[in-house]
């Protein structure tokens, strides 16, 4: 079949990684952020789903040894 | 609303990104798609925790998550019934007590399970009501998902009407109940990340949520028109002692009764969509677990719901410039939506428009591979041409099943094009699927737990049942109703409050009358089927589970202890 976990860990570390570099672009653009109370959510959120996508990829690879 | 958001490209990123996954799945899935049963029953191959997400991500659909944003504006922490005292207990009642005669019964579907219980007119009746049901459900997911392209992003409607089909007919079309199962779970993460950022930004601006109960305070005691105590936003029971003393209008008796009895367990118990999900686990014990291992992120989605209670505040806070009006009149559907509008910068603005496309979609694919199973095995199978030749049946099925997907998703376009014209339809469809699911419940858990109901008992009983809520919803309105949509229609002898409370009424009524005419039929009946056929199918015919070998956290009973004391606690600490 398919490891889904591994399709969403691909989806999260991808997207995760295209929000953080927009944020990092972004970072000078103060008026973007205003919405969002003054912190560039961007970064933040993109580093957080890269990290739960990277970990999920890593369940996928302990999963396949297991078997 | 026509103001429309301004997208950079990372917003449009990410959306594509979601879409080319969605069907990269249904892409990768399509080689496995021999017969149909891997296409309609994901060959009951599914780990519980796979099963377990889509089976609340495929209930997480279009209406949902604007409806449980908009009712955290309304009705504030009330809106925790739906899940606390609604949901939850009805899911761990189907994981214990009821999923064993699904599974066991080795009924590929709700109605077919009515079969092999009761008789075919049951189970005809059902399956014809169920495929109405699926089809309308997902034409209004269409739909909303096409306004909402309209109105946000400035598509024409009919061009992301056929759009959206487009994308949920390929996934569905090449990788069949797998890929809808498949893509739920994906779904339900991407939902988690899109709206999470709004729970951060609602609390960090109102200072917490003890900060947003000081701002709540006034606003709600000073309620144009009607006040109510402080606290009422932000409590789940305390308000409950009288209908008048909360904006849902209810009594404690009332939510116990119609919400955490009889529309949630009408819908969490019988609903094939649901149900689904859950027979297409690996095992028995995989199938029971399900639901179990669901209730726990269910019983957690309600956190989502904050953003909508602080929007509460927001909107009653001039300086905020943050507003649901439309038309001179609150629309509550629109909170999710502004709040995005307000709080995310693009980028994560992307990501929450993903957020709810995907709910759409997969509201839409979950009705639709629901239908294409009850309309190949309970309708074509059973009537219009049934196995003559068993070699060729899984081919030919095959074949059938496809063709009900693409029929299915061509039927939804058509009733989203109907959504359009009247939009008073939507509402009414809801109040259509609690009069159906409410004697279903009835006559469902009267065959699992009762050998003695007959088919003469449970198709009576489905009917007066239906009749009894039609009438009801004839008979009486919600307060302030301008259309025979809302009810009345017949003479209006009681006004509700509000309309939940005229749709948990008609449910109790509904419910009850099914199981008292469906037991009294049953005593003066034959029973049709010997004790044998029914080995599987009624609780004092069945062997139980052998659970000794199974370690302790993977028992039923033990999760269902677990989850029932999660819910307590949290019903208390926000008493």
């Amino acid at each position: 079949m398919i490891d889904i976990r591994f399709a969403i860990g691909l989806f999260f570390t991808i997207t995760g990684g295209l929000l953080a570099f927009y944020g990092l672009t972004t970072m000078s653009r103060a008026e973007l952020y205003h919405k969002s109370l003054d912190i560039n959510v961007n970064i933040w959120a993109g580093c957080l789903m890269g990290v739960f996508g990277l970990l999920m990829m890593g369940l996928t690879r302990r999963g396949r040894e297991g078997k | 609303m026509k103001d429309s958001f301004d997208l950079a490209w990372v917003d449009y990123a990410v959306i594509f990104s979601y879409f080319a996954f969605v069907l990269g799945i249904g892409w990768v899935l399509r080689r496995h798609m021999k017969d149909a049963e891997a296409f309609l029953e994901a060959g009951r191959s599914m780990s519980s925790w796979v099963a377990g997400i889509a089976f609340i991500s495929t209930s997480l659909g279009a209406l949902e998550i604007m409806g449980m944003i908009g009712c955290g504006a309304k009705y504030g922490m009330l809106t925790y019934h739906f899940y606390w005292i609604g949901a939850i207990p009805a899911m761990v009642f189907l994981g214990v007590f009821m999923m064993p005669f699904y599974y066991g019964s080795k009924a590929r579907s709700v109605p077919e399970y009515l079969k092999l219980r009761y008789d075919e007119k049951t189970r005809g009746l059902n399956a014809i009501l169920f495929s109405i049901m699926t089809i309308l459900m997902s034409g209004i997911s269409m739909y909303a998902i096409a306004i909402l392209a309209e109105q946000l992003l400035g598509w024409n409607f009919y061009v992301a009407l056929v759009l959206s089909a487009a994308v949920v007919l390929s996934y569905t079309y090449l990788g069949g109940l797998s890929s809808a199962i498949h893509n739920e779970v994906l779904q339900f993460f991407v939902v988690i990340a899109g709206l999470l950022p709004l729970v951060v930004l609602t609390m960090k601006e109102a200072g917490g949520w003890k900060g947003l109960k000081v701002h709540l305070a006034p606003i709600v005691s000073t309620l144009p028109g009607k006040a109510y105590a402080s606290d009422t936003w932000v409590t789940t029971w305390r308000h409950t002692d009288q209908a008048a003393a909360n904006p849902m209008g209810i009594e404690w008796y009332g939510i116990i009764l119609g919400l955490g009895f009889v529309l949630s367990f009408g819908y969490w118990c019988t609903d094939f969509l649901v149900i689904q999900r859950a027979l297409a686990a690996k095992s028995s014990l995989a199938a029971r677990n399900t639901p179990l291992i669901a209730a726990i992120p269910k019983m957690l989605i309600p956190l989502l719901i904050v953003p909508g209670v602080a929007a509460m505040w927001l909107m009653h806070t001039p300086s905020a410039g943050f507003s649901i009006m439309e038309n001179g009149r609150p629309n509550y559907d629109l909170t999710i939506i502004m709040l995005m509008k307000h709080y995310l910068p693009s980028g994560l603005l992307g990501l929450g428009l993903t957020a709810l496309l995907a709910s759409f979609m997969s509201g839409m694919a979950g009705n639709i591979s629901a239908f294409n199973t009850v309309w190949t095995y309970d309708i074509y199978q059973a009537y219009i041409r049934p196995i003559t030749n068993k070699s060729q049946a899984p081919a030919n099925y095959l074949r059938v099943a496809r063709l009900a997907t693409v029929f299915g998703v061509t039927a939804s376009i058509g009733t989203a094009c109907i959504a359009a014209q009247f939009r008073n339809v939507t509402d009414f469809m809801q109040t259509i699927f609690s009069m159906v699911n409410a004697p279903l419940f009835a006559v469902i858990f009267l065959g699992m737990f009762w050998k003695r109901a007959t088919g003469h008992g449970a198709f009576t009983g489905l009917l007066s049942g239906l009749s009894v809520a039609i009438l009801h919803h004839g008979l009486t309105e919600p307060a302030g109703s301008s259309t025979l949509f809302k009810g009345g229609w017949i003479h209006v002898t009681r006004v509700y409050p509000v309309e939940l409370a005229q749709n948990f009424w008609s449910a109790v009524f509904a419910c009850l009358t099914s199981a008292t005419v469906a037991v009294c039929v049953s005593l003066v009946t034959q029973r049709q089927k010997p004790d044998q056929e029914l080995v599987g199918v009624v609780y004092q015919l069945t062997p139980k589970d052998q659970l000794e070998d199974v370690v302790w956290y993977q028992r039923p009973a033990t999760l269902a202890l677990i989850v029932m004391a999660m819910v307590t606690t949290l019903s208390v600490l926000f008493w």
